[in-house]
This record gives structure tokens, sequence and C-alpha cells, in this order.
């Protein structure tokens, strides 16, 4: 069956819905939790409800276990659901000295004020699988449980921005197309309080708190105006929801190449980078050529053959069969 | 009590409000289709929302249709000119989840027509309003690739760039090479991408009698043609702009040689014949082709 049917197109998206469903459980293991997602998936979760703007763990798992770990389409399911849900609200600035840190290191400074903090990392530990996890039973893991207790905009489309694209841009930038060598002053993994202010008497209500990843990277220099011409240090700033340290430094990176007052690199042109990093835009359309394109196909054929039938009689203005 | 009140209640009460969206995001959406339709072919930046569906897939004209649709409209979403093709029927079926309003696949019985890359055969009337998706909003994305560079060549009506590029298509192939989505002057001001229909249909757009709404939503940009605008193809005085030729060619289905016709070839004998793109235009020919054969 083509996929323009003169008839059948109900039909066959049904088919093909029930057929996702089946391909999703066919290998008869016990379908996922979403809560198990929301557990164990915890970067997978962070990643999605940062690209897709929403900060909701339950959603983001629920997300990821509909689209079968498609974490464009997660991000993609997240911002229409947001589309749904009417702006009642904004929140305060977030006071990222308020957070409730659960680690953070600076590469800048040996002895930061508040100290370094490892927290949850895999930085150091050697990438040997753990065969172990694939026999994980229930009874390690509760024994294991118990035992632990006009920047604002270019921010925000780079807080929402799909990690790979920031990679991809801010490692060109480390590798010489552009010049940032980062230093990190300061990356941060923790809780921030939300605030969003009474109606009423307009004091800041506590409404829940959000999980992020803050850097600061350190980069040299500009002359700054205000310096009498010396070179002075210049800071990136990187801010996303969730764990996501490859995001918020890869953010800072970009955060100060944009800032390149003579950038010729394509990361350090805002336009360039801000119009190419989101997730949801970019893979909705490079996927969107999987669309029937017959009738624009067939004007082509019409130019390409009227271009070749001059080229036939010889009669363009130059020989243009060349 | 009808029908299409009935049917919006039951779509309301599934969670969702009537046609998706929050009415504030409506509101943003006909605002600008109001500027949009006081400046004939200029582009509105607007705070396109996102929807279930992919980004690029129709998104900016289905926010133009769900800020516009109420009960009493009649909807008729087609892709490439036909009203089956599977994006089509997915993107009929969240409106009509979200709003219970009557389709049709008859364009003369529609209100509200949208399309993706064709404008109906069927000639439209000024109580109808036939909504385009826009892949891309901007004409001049492949003569200058800087959004700031090129909003100010609109602003100040420098086309230069854009003619010099179509001389030289000639100078080195003979013919303007553009296909579909043909750039055209508005009211005598801006230059527009009529979206990739086919040459065919640009001529359709010029002191139509409807009203003609453009929408991209990964590119957040409204634009329109209200009803008796000037829609001109750049063309120059030697070289007239040309729709798409079929020479004798006639559809297999239903005869006309006055339709856009898509080839189609045989899988055994390899033999070129043609169809119809717009399956409503054709098939009513077709069947009144019938009704003409069977009436005594």
């Amino acid at each position: 069956m083509g996929y323009v049917a003169a008839r059948g197109g109900v039909e066959a998206i049904e088919h093909a819905r029930h057929l996702v469903r089946f391909y999703r459980l066919r290998g008869g293991s016990p379908p996922l939790e979403v809560r198990q997602i929301q557990d164990q998936f915890r970067l997978a979760v962070d990643k999605a409800m940062g690209e897709g703007g929403l900060y909701s763990p339950f959603h983001a798992a629920l997300a990821l276990k509909q689209t079968e770990g498609d974490s464009a389409e997660a991000a993609l399911m997240l911002r229409a659901f947001a589309s749904t849900c009417p702006r009642t609200a904004a929140s305060c600035v977030v006071e990222p000295g308020e957070m409730h840190v659960l680690r953070r290191i600076s590469a800048a400074f040996q002895e930061v004020p508040g100290g370094q903090l490892l927290g949850p990392s895999r930085d150091y530990t050697q990438r040997l699988f753990d065969f172990a996890l694939a026999e994980e039973r229930d009874v390690e893991v509760h024994a294991f449980l118990t035992e632990v207790a006009p920047r604002s905009a270019r921010l925000q489309t780079l807080a929402r921005g799909e990690t790979g694209g920031l990679l991809a841009l801010a490692y060109s930038s480390m590798r010489g197309y552009g010049d940032v060598h980062p230093t990190i002053g300061d990356l941060r993994v923790g809780w921030v309080p939300l605030r969003i202010r009474h109606p009423r008497d307009g004091t800041p209500v506590l409404v829940g708190r959000v999980l992020v990843t803050e850097a600061e990277v350190l980069a040299r220099f500009g002359a700054a105006d205000g310096n009498g011409g010396a070179p002075v240090f210049t800071v990136g700033y990187g801010l996303c929801f969730g764990h996501n340290e490859l995001k918020a430094i890869c953010m800072a990176v970009l955060d100060r190449a944009m800032n390149e007052p003579e950038g010729r690199a394509p990361a350090e042109s805002e336009e360039f980078v801000l119009a190419h990093v989101d997730p949801v835009e970019a893979s909705g359309f490079a996927l969107h050529y999987k669309l029937p394109h017959y009738v624009t196909f067939q004007s082509e054929i019409d130019r390409v053959r009227a271009v070749q039938r001059r080229a036939a009689r010889r009669e363009g203005p130059r020989d243009a069969g060349r | 009590m009808r029908v299409a009140e009935l049917a919006a209640a039951g779509a309301a009460a599934r969670g969702y409000n009537f046609a998706y969206l929050d009415e504030q995001s409506k509101r943003e959406v006909r605002r600008r289709l109001l500027k949009a339709v006081a400046i004939p072919g200029h582009q509105v930046p607007f705070a396109s929302r996102e929807l279930p569906i992919a980004r690029g897939w129709g998104t900016g004209g289905l926010q133009v249709t769900l800020a516009l649709i109420g009960p009493d409209d009649t909807l008729k979403v087609i892709d490439q000119g036909s009203d089956d093709s599977v994006n089509a029927v997915n993107l009929r079926a969240l409106v009509t989840r979200t709003t219970g309003v009557w389709t049709t696949t008859d364009a003369r019985d529609a209100t509200i027509i949208q399309s993706r890359h064709r404008v109906p055969e069927t000639d439209l009337t000024d109580a109808q309003i036939l909504v385009l998706q826009v892949p891309d909003p901007e004409p001049l994305r492949h003569v200058e690739s800087g959004e700031t560079r090129r909003r100010r060549m609109h602003a100040e009506g420098d086309y230069g760039a854009m003619w010099v590029q179509l001389f030289e298509d000639v100078v080195r192939w003979g013919e303007v090479t553009a296909a579909s989505g043909y750039p055209v002057r508005v009211h005598g001001r801006y230059l527009m991408d009529p979206t990739p229909i086919p040459r065919w249909d640009v001529p359709k757009l010029h002191r139509a009698e409807t009203l003609y709404l453009f929408g991209a939503g990964r590119e957040k940009r409204l634009y329109a043609v209200p009803p008796h605008t000037a829609v001109e193809p750049l063309e120059f005085d030697d070289l007239p702009f040309a729709v798409e030729e079929f020479g004798d060619a006639r559809c297999r289905r239903c005869g006309s040689d006055a339709s856009f016709l898509n080839a189609s070839y045989d899988r055994e004998t390899g033999e070129r014949s043609y169809v119809c793109s717009d399956t409503d235009y054709c098939e009513r020919r077709a069947a009144a082709a019938l009704l003409d054969a069977e009436a005594p």
C-alpha cells in the first residue's frame, strides 16, 4: 500500500499505531512502570524535561515510555502537553545561590568557597561493564537504598536546546572554529527553590523545587570597555533542568562564544546557533522529508525536462548542456 | 442542542480545550493574522506553540486552523491534493477529536480548507478560507542566509539578489528553474514564497475571491493574501512565467486535461500515465461522467 492511498489512509494509520504497540511489547518482558523509568532512567528523564521545557519527571518518564526512549519525540510530547496548559503565573527569578547542592565542582579554583562536592558522578570511574547489573535483584537494591541517605531569550533557547546539538556546536568552538577554551569556574547540580508572587499581596510563595545543572565557564578575554583596554576574563553561563552536565557546560561555552564581538565561526553567530539547536524543530523538519512530495517532484521533473529539451535543441543563450 | 455542540462538549470533557490550544494562544494567532492580512505578503512573527504533531509536519497551518475554527465550520484537509494522504488524515483527526466539527472532502462544502502544497482545482468563494502549511516562509533564503540581512532586504524592498538569481538561472540553463514555491510579488510590495505549490497553482492566488492564510509553525511566521490582492510571479518581459506542461496528457481516471497531473508508472510495463493530484476534483468528475453514461 502506498502511503497516499486513494482510500485507506485512516486504516493504514490505525494499523501503524497497533504495530508500534506490538513492537514495544513483543519481547514479552514485564511492562516498564513509569515510576521505574522516573527512578532508574534519571538522566534520560532530566534530558527530556530540559529539551521539552517542562519540569515534570512523571510526564517525562511517561513520554519516554510511550516513545520507546526516543528523546526528541519525548520532548515533543512534553511541549505539546504544555501548549494545552494556560500560563497562570510566572515565577520569580531563580536565585542559584539558594541551591540545595548535590554536586559542585570548580576547575578554576581548587579552594572554591563552599568547597568541592563530587556528588553523583561517573567522571572518575572506569567505564567497564558491570555485568552484575544484568542480574540485579530486588534484595540488593533495597539493601543499597537503606545505606544512603535580550540574553534571557538566548539562554532560554539554549536551555531547551538539544544536548547533542549544543555539544556539536560548542565542540566546534573548542576545536578552533572560534576560540573558546573554557575553564570551568563552577559546575553545580542541585535543587533550587521556585517561587511565584502571590496574586493578592505580591509576596513570593514557594511552589516547589526543581533540579538544575548550572555551569559558569571562564574564558579569555575581551579588552573590556571599562577597563582601559586591558584584557579581562569573560564568563559564559549555562543552566538547564535536571542533572545534565554536558548540556550546561556546552550551553555556557556557546553563551560565551556568542559574545565574541567580531565572531566569524558558526558557534559565534547567535542567529546560527539559536536557529539550529532546537530538538523538536530540527528533528521535525528533518523527518518531514518522509511526507509525500509527489506534486513538488512532478514540478521539478517539468523543469528538468524543459532544460533538457532546450539543451537538445541547442538554443540556450549559452551552451546549456555543458 | 446541535450535534456539533454536543461533540464539542464531548471533546472538552476529554480534558482538552476546544480546538486543543488554550484561548490565549488562539488569540495570539488571530491577532497576528489580522496584522498579516493588513500587510499582504509580509511575514509576521508569532508565538508558535507546540502541537502533538511533529514540527515541520503542518503545525503552522494547524495553528491557524485551530485559532479560527468554530463549532459551525466544515473542515477539509488535503496533503498534496489528496484527502486520504496519511498526514492529512492525522491532522484532520486532531481537529475533529478536539472540536467535533464536520469534515468534508468536497472543496465546495468546506468553510476552512487546510492544505499542503496544493490549491484546489475547484474555484473557491469569499465564504471560504484556504490555510496553507508553510515549510519555509522565506523566499530569500537561498540568496541570503542571514536573517537580519534578509529582514532589511524585505524592509527596503531590495529584491535585486532574487532577480539576479533568476537571471543566472537563465544564463546557465536557458530557463528559470524554480519549480514549486515560485517567488511572487504581493500587492507590488513584498516578495513572498507561496509555499511549495506547483507553478500551476500560482495564478489562482492573483485577485482571488478567497482569503489565503499561511502558517509556518517551526519558523514562527504567519502571512496572508487577502481577497482581490495582486499576486504576480517574478518574470522577465521576454521570458514569461509558465506553469507546468503536460502536453496532451489526460487523467487516466476522469479524463481531465485541465488539472495538475501526477505521473505514475506501470510496475510491469513501465508505461507512464497521469492522474489528477486533486483527488476531490477527480472523483467528482469521474462520478459525474459515470452518471452521464448511465443516464437514459
